[in-house]
This record gives C-alpha cells, sequence and structure tokens, in this order.
C-alpha cells in the first residue's frame, strides 16, 4: 500500500494524498481549508479493507500527518505558537486542555441546535422584506389665502425697467490727465492721488486713475499703495531713466 | 371562564385584539409590543393582554395559524399539523442542508457572539471563511461593528431570523453548555501524562 497514492474526498480536495501535500507546499490549497482528520480516516478504512497490517505505510503517515498537523497549527495560531513553546509542559497542557474543552462546548451547542432545528423543523412562517412603512405626512399650520394671494401679486409684478443710461456716458479723455500729471510731476517729484483728484467726479477720478496706470506704464512714475484703500502715492522717475514713448492716441474709455 | 370567542365584539380589549391581527397578519417579521402599542395607537400593557386574547384564540389544535413569542416579538405562523402541506408548497431555505461547519460556526456566533472569523477559527481549529459566508448569506447572521484594535476584523452576531428558525424568543434562551467537565477533565489529565513524560 502506498500512503502517497490514498485517494481523498474531502470538501476541500478530491484527489490522490501526494497531490495534496504538493498543492498544500506551493500554498495553493490554504491547509486552514483541509479536514486533516479526514485524512485520517481515509487512510484507516484503507488499512481496514487489508488482511495485514502494513507497518511501512503507517509509519509513513504518521510523518506525513504529523508533518501536515504541525504546519497547520503554526498557520492557525501563529503568534501564540511561539507563546505556546515558552509555556511549562504542566502549563501548555492546560491551556491546550482549556482549547479543547472550549472547541467541546462549541460542538455541543452545534449538536444543541442541530437537535433543535430537527425539532422545530414543523414550523412554517412568513419570510420577507419589513414593508416600507407609511410616509410622514408633516403637517402645516392651517394657512390665510390672501397671504398666498400677496405673496402671489409680487410675483405678477412688471420687474422694473433694466436702466441703460450708463451706455451713453462719455468718459474724459485720458490724455486730459496725461498732461495735466506729466505737468504736476515737473513741478513737484510726488504727489497724493487722492488730493489730486478729490474734487473730480467719479467718472473723470477713472480717467485720471487710467492716466496713471498709463504713466506707469511707460516707466515716467511709481505708485505706491501701504495697503488696500490706503492713500496712493505717486513719485516722479529722475528724468533721464524716462524711456520717451508718446502715446497721444486718444483713447478714450467706454464703459464695458 | 368565558371563553374569548363569546366577548361581546364592542369589547374595547377585543377590538384591540382584532387590531393585533391584523397587524401581525401583515407583518413579515415578528412584531414586539412597542411596535404593536405605537400601531395600535394604545397602552403596552393593553396590548399585552389583547396579545393572550389572540394566543388564545390562535393556538395549536384550534386554528390552522399559530401566534408565538419568538425573536423578541410576536407572529403568526402555520399550525405544526400543517407542516406537511406547508413542506409541499414551500421551502425553508435558510435552514436547508445546514452543515456540521456551519452549525459549529452559528453556535460560536450565537454564544461567544459578536465575534470576529478569526475568533471562530480559534476555537474551531479550522478557517470559518466559507461557512461564514454560507449563514451570512442565509441570513442567520449579520455583520455587527469591528474589532475595537485598528484595522480590527469584522464581527458577527446572530440575526433575529436566526432566532426565529431556531424558535427562540431570544439568545437567553439557548442551554448553558459549561457542564461538558468530564470531557474537559479527562482530556486535561490526558495531556498532563504526555506533560511529565516529556519533561522527565
Amino acid at each position: 500500500m502506498i500512503v502517497r497514492e490514498l485517494e481523498l474526498d474531502l470538501d476541500a480536495f478530491e484527489g490522490p494524498f501526494d497531490l495534496l501535500l504538493a498543492l498544500v507546499l506551493k500554498e495553493e490549497l490554504d491547509l486552514r481549508d483541509v479536514d486533516l482528520a479526514g485524512i485520517v480516516t481515509a487512510f484507516l478504512e484503507r488499512l481496514a479493507e487489508r488482511e495485514e497490517l502494513d507497518l511501512e505505510a503507517c509509519g509513513e503517515f504518521l510523518v506525513l500527518i504529523a508533518a501536515l498537523l504541525e504546519l497547520k497549527a503554526r498557520g492557525l495560531f501563529p503568534d501564540e505558537a511561539a507563546e505556546l513553546a515558552e509555556l511549562e509542559p504542566a502549563e501548555a497542557a492546560e491551556e491546550l486542555a482549556r482549547r479543547l474543552a472550549e472547541y467541546r462546548r462549541a460542538k455541543d451547542a452545534a449538536e444543541w441546535l442541530r437537535e433543535r432545528l430537527a425539532a422545530e423543523g414543523d414550523r412554517y412562517f412568513r419570510l420577507g422584506p419589513a414593508p416600507l412603512a407609511p410616509k410622514v405626512e408633516t403637517p402645516l399650520a392651517p394657512q390665510d389665502p390672501e397671504s398666498l394671494a400677496r405673496v402671489l401679486s409680487m410675483l405678477a409684478q412688471e420687474p422694473p425697467e433694466v436702466s441703460l443710461s450708463h451706455m451713453a456716458l462719455r468718459f474724459p479723455p485720458v490724455s486730459q490727465f496725461l498732461e495735466r500729471f506729466r505737468a504736476l510731476l515737473r513741478r513737484r517729484s510726488r504727489f497724493d492721488f487722492e488730493t489730486e483728484v478729490g474734487e473730480m467726479t467719479r467718472l473723470e477720478q477713472a480717467s485720471a486713475f487710467l492716466a496713471v496706470l498709463e504713466l506707469r506704464r511707460a516707466g515716467e512714475l511709481t505708485i505706491e499703495q501701504a495697503a488696500p484703500f490706503a492713500p496712493i502715492r505717486v513719485t516722479r522717475i529722475a528724468e533721464e531713466n524716462i524711456v520717451r514713448e508718446e502715446r497721444t492716441s486718444e483713447w478714450t474709455v467706454r464703459s464695458a | 371562564m368565558d371563553s374569548p370567542l363569546r366577548l361581546i365584539p364592542t369589547d374595547p380589549l377585543d377590538q384591540l385584539a382584532r387590531t393585533l391581527e391584523a397587524l401581525l397578519v401583515v407583518a413579515s417579521a415578528p412584531l414586539s409590543v412597542e411596535d404593536l402599542a405605537a400601531a395600535a395607537d394604545d397602552d403596552p400593557e393593553r396590548v399585552e393582554d389583547a396579545l393572550r386574547l389572540v394566543g388564545e384564540r390562535f393556538a395549536e389544535d384550534r386554528s390552522g395559524i399559530v401566534l408565538e413569542h419568538v425573536a423578541g416579538g410576536w407572529a403568526f405562523r402555520a399550525a405544526r399539523e400543517e407542516a406537511a402541506a406547508c413542506a409541499r408548497l414551500f421551502e425553508r431555505p435558510a435552514q436547508r442542508n445546514l452543515s456540521q461547519a456551519a452549525l459549529e460556526t452559528l453556535a460560536i456566533v450565537a454564544y461567544v457572539g459578536p465575534c470576529s472569523r478569526p475568533d471562530i477559527a480559534r476555537i474551531r481549529g479550522v478557517a470559518a471563511d466559507s461557512s461564514v459566508a454560507n449563514l451570512l448569506e442565509r441570513g442567520l447572521i449579520a455583520e455587527a461593528g469591528r474589532d475595537s484594535a485598528a484595522g480590527g476584523a469584522v464581527r458577527y452576531r446572530t440575526t433575529p431570523l436566526f432566532e426565529r428558525v431556531f424558535g427562540l424568543e431570544s439568545l437567553s434562551e439557548l442551554p448553558r453548555l459549561d457542564d461538558v467537565g468530564a470531557d474537559a477533565a479527562e482530556i486535561r489529565d490526558r495531556l498532563y501524562a504526555v506533560a511529565e513524560k516529556r519533561s522527565a
């Protein structure tokens, strides 16, 4: 009798013993899924079929199954295997006995459940998802129809006419301010923008500001502002540094 | 004592009993006394009294429908006598072919739960993945949070369906199983014997 050819019919595996070993060693089959007691049973059955006791086969089988058992035990208790090894023999025995007793309890409980299931097998009842609960309606306080009418009439009104007056606005030409600021900076080295434009209309102020930006672009002055909304200080740049770029094209700005 | 069937229909408790019957026949899962009281818009204590009336009407040997207290609530089921007829028309998918592995896993979840797959594997000595998946699919167990450790494994507990299938009012109806003393002592003695040989 050759142990390796032992035919197995387990939940996790069906085939000869040596194939099982090969799969386990290649880690293609998780030993945790394999019922080792089933292998022992299969071997004992084969053994019982024979007239003689095949000691050689028994020995080989013992070695193999012991190795599998050890592998499986290590796999199941990766950390505790080391823990258990450190225990004194008596402690280890106590711990093993505790675990076996725990499993025995689980088995007994399973047996009780099996009997219970058989005894309760004639109980038929309706199974199904819980029906939907009715929708809860949020109750409203009694309403006054007049107030609804009032709100509706507000919505029904003609919208106010959109003003187009700004379309006709004409900005004063920027060039006018270019000249003015250049003249100013010939007399003084710096000025406060706000002070200079304080008397003007908003449109004039806008054009004046564009003029300052234009002059800065041309490199004729610098602009400083300590913080947002702080006074804008305009400073002349020395004459010799100025790259003259006469740009007197009369660009006027229209509102966007 | 008058039979409840002869109570005059205008009796308020009898009216409540009818309401409860209506609720229970529509329900697909056991209803708690609180559920019933809320739906019937009545007092829980009166609901319990009315349930006794309903229970007398719908009892084994008296009716094809039986009222039972199960899974923490009240539900109608078929009378046991009618099981054969029911079996010809209906299947009980949650209960068919529960393997030994599935039963052991179920027992561990019922007694120890909520517990994780590693907990189950530790007790059973084999991986519990397939029996856990099987029981989940049958609706006998359900997820119940995770282990408190970081990245903890999913834990499982039994469902009300489990209690219903096994005819339990609650998990506390499971028998105590700590009296396996004889077996445990015998195992311990044998292990001691081996341990002594080794240390000798």
